[in-house]
């Protein structure tokens, strides 16, 4: 990210400016054993530049919730708002960018290709696509890669392709669902140090959506725990860990003592 | 022709086995045994085929003494001759002018005469009638390629026409192709169009069918965390199939491309049949069975299934080389 465009986006980072705003929001799938209640009643707001994390077991619509809010699933009630925009004015502005949990890398394309996909899309021109791409190549740090094959990559640095991929579109909220859940720890706790630093750096709002605790209380300074049947929220708790922190922090008393919150709050959850 | 060849060359696996010996024994002899080394690879992936080949060839032989035996002890009984040798009857069997089944050097010999020592433009030059059917196949392969493409694509975007289009197509296909490239060409030359189109239609009917119900698998194979990502992007239907639908099908693509380009060769040689045989390789079979030339039908039908092969293996070669280029190449090799 140049430097020009963070003074531009500046006073959208304003503590006080909700990016998401999620209203008794309820999603009822229509099967052929009768209806699943996805998600019930969620209320939720996200303030500009937060990384909140939505936890909880499979099946507690965390990635349906995380789907809503990009406007890949329709809700069956309720009110959702990003940006002041519906969901589907704010994709078709592209307003956010979204990783999934397999990168999706398209695999006739090189590195270099895939992170131009989007900027093809939204038509920019030559120069300014070979500009953000040699950025967010930069960002995370796969110099040497732009003309590889996804295939010729380890599945780390693909993921992190397609992070440089969402980055590129330069969106203000970034939406990742369980993104690092197929790599392993080492790579995790790897790719999560890094993914805090670009957000410190770039002032964006993230939603992230993970099952693993450590990673959710590392990363976030709010934690949404969900609990199943049907998806709700059971908990929202702050974090006061601060912004700047590294690995080292997880061996701290408040980092324990959070843990140790969300995962009496998933339990409770679970029990109910 | 094939067995004298075999007898007078020695088998490919003896010289090498003396390349092998003669490497061995030089001690020296570090690039001999490299070729040795060479050889044996190319032997390995030959042997199979030369195996099956030989094989072919000794059935075809077998065959073609008992068939022709009947008519040749007829032949004997007329020319009141007794007793013939069995060799005599054997070299008899295999060298008469019209056989029930033709030896395969006579064939050999026909193809032989009728391509190297015929001048192209000549009426009677095999490859000037594999010319005509070869531009028609093409043509028709070319025009049922791009209609299969447009349809499946209209299939796989329109759900009514997936639901309309679809059996109209399976059921193009189980009628008769002799049944109705007579009437293609009858309807066409109504209308004022003759010569190579009419063929080439009948060759498009046939091959645009493997290609639509292939790319209609191909442009649906998508994941659809791919397709997620372009509304994602709030890509435009356009967009989603010239950027992820159509490369993601190429490999479908070319596997249906395989199958269509040969059966556009075999719909070339049917659209020929109708139009009283006037060029092209479906002529010659048709001349041939007219004037009961089994010789004459036989060499074209190998010349025919040699176009057929080299067809599908230039189609295969394209393949490998566009999935290469596309960075397809390893992982369509870790797939099969």
């Amino acid at each position: 990210m140049s430097a020009a465009q963070d003074d531009v986006k500046a006073p959208k980072v304003d503590a006080a400016t909700s990016v998401i705003d999620i209203e008794n929001l309820s999603l009822t799938f229509k099967t052929n054993d009768g209806p699943v209640h996805a998600l019930s009643k969620i209320d939720l707001s996200v303030k500009a530049g937060e990384f909140v994390s939505l936890i909880g077991p499979s099946g507690c619509g965390k990635t349906t919730l995380l789907r809503v809010i990009a406007d890949l699933e329709q809700p069956t009630s309720g009110d959702v708002t990003i940006n002041d925009m519906s969901p589907h004015e704010a994709r078709m502005q592209r307003g956010y960018g979204y990783v999934f949990q397999a990168a999706a890398l398209y695999p006739w394309r090189t590195i270099a290709r895939n992170i131009a996909l989007p900027l093809e899309i939204m038509g920019l021109d030559k120069a300014e696509q070979d500009k953000r791409i040699a950025a967010n190549i930069e960002l995370v740090d796969l110099q040497g890669f732009e003309n590889k094959y996804p295939w010729q990559l380890s599945g780390g640095m693909q993921q992190r392709a397609s992070i440089a991929r969402a980055l590129a579109v330069e969106p203000d909220l970034l939406l990742m669902d369980e993104p690092f859940g197929a790599l392993d720890e080492i790579v995790r706790d790897h790719l999560n140090e890094q993914l805090l630093r670009l957000w410190a750096k770039s002032g964006k709002t993230v939603v992230f959506v993970t099952h693993s605790i450590p990673e959710a209380v590392f990363l976030s300074t709010k934690i949404v725990v969900m609990s199943p049947r049907p998806g709700r929220i059971h908990d929202i708790i702050d974090s006061d860990l601060p912004k700047d922190r590294d690995l080292d922090i997880r061996d701290s008393k408040a980092f324990l003592d959070l843990t140790h919150r969300v995962r009496v709050g998933l339990r409770a959850g679970q029990e109910r | 022709m094939r067995v004298e060849r075999a007898k007078t060359s020695p088998p490919p696996v003896m010289s090498h086995m003396r390349g092998m010996m003669r490497g061995g024994a030089g001690g020296g002899g570090g690039s001999a045994a490299r070729d040795g080394g060479a050889a044996a690879r190319v032997i390995v992936r030959a042997a199979p085929v030369l195996v099956v080949t030989f094989a072919i060839v000794v059935i075809w032989y077998v065959a073609a003494v008992l068939l022709n035996t009947p008519f040749q002890r007829d032949i004997y009984k007329r020319g009141k001759l007794t007793n013939v040798p069995v060799i005599r009857l054997i070299s008899d069997t295999l060298s008469q002018r019209r056989p029930v089944l033709p030896s395969p050097h006579q064939v050999g010999v026909e193809i032989y005469k009728t391509t190297v020592l015929k001048s192209i433009t000549s009426k009677r030059s095999l490859i000037h009638h594999a010319g005509i059917t070869l531009s028609s196949t093409l043509l028709g392969f070319l025009m049922g390629t791009v209609l299969g493409i447009l349809l499946a694509i209209a299939i796989v975007y329109n759900r009514s026409l997936d639901k309309s289009l679809m059996p109209w197509i399976i059921a193009s296909q189980t009628i008769p192709i002799l049944a109705v490239a007579p009437m293609i060409i009858v309807v066409l030359n109504a209308i004022g169009v003759q010569g190579l189109l009419p063929k080439a239609v009948i060759s498009m009917y046939l091959s645009f069918f493997p290609v639509a119900v292939g790319m209609v698998k191909g442009l649906r194979s998508v994941n659809p965390i791919e397709l997620d990502l372009m509304r994602t992007y709030s890509a435009s239907s356009f967009e989603t199939l010239w950027k992820l639908r159509l490369p993601s099908s190429v490999p479908y693509l070319f596997t249906s491309m395989k199958v269509a380009v040969a059966i556009a060769l075999v719909g070339a040689i049917v659209g020929e049949l109708p139009t009283g045989a006037v060029a092209g390789l479906g002529a010659r079979l048709l001349s041939g069975s007219y004037y009961g030339q089994t010789v004459q039908i036989w060499s074209a039908l190998i010349v025919a299934s040699v176009l057929a092969a080299t067809l599908v293996a230039l189609v295969g070669l394209v393949n490998r080389i566009v999935l290469k280029r596309m960075g397809l190449a390893q992982s369509a090799a870790v797939s099969t």
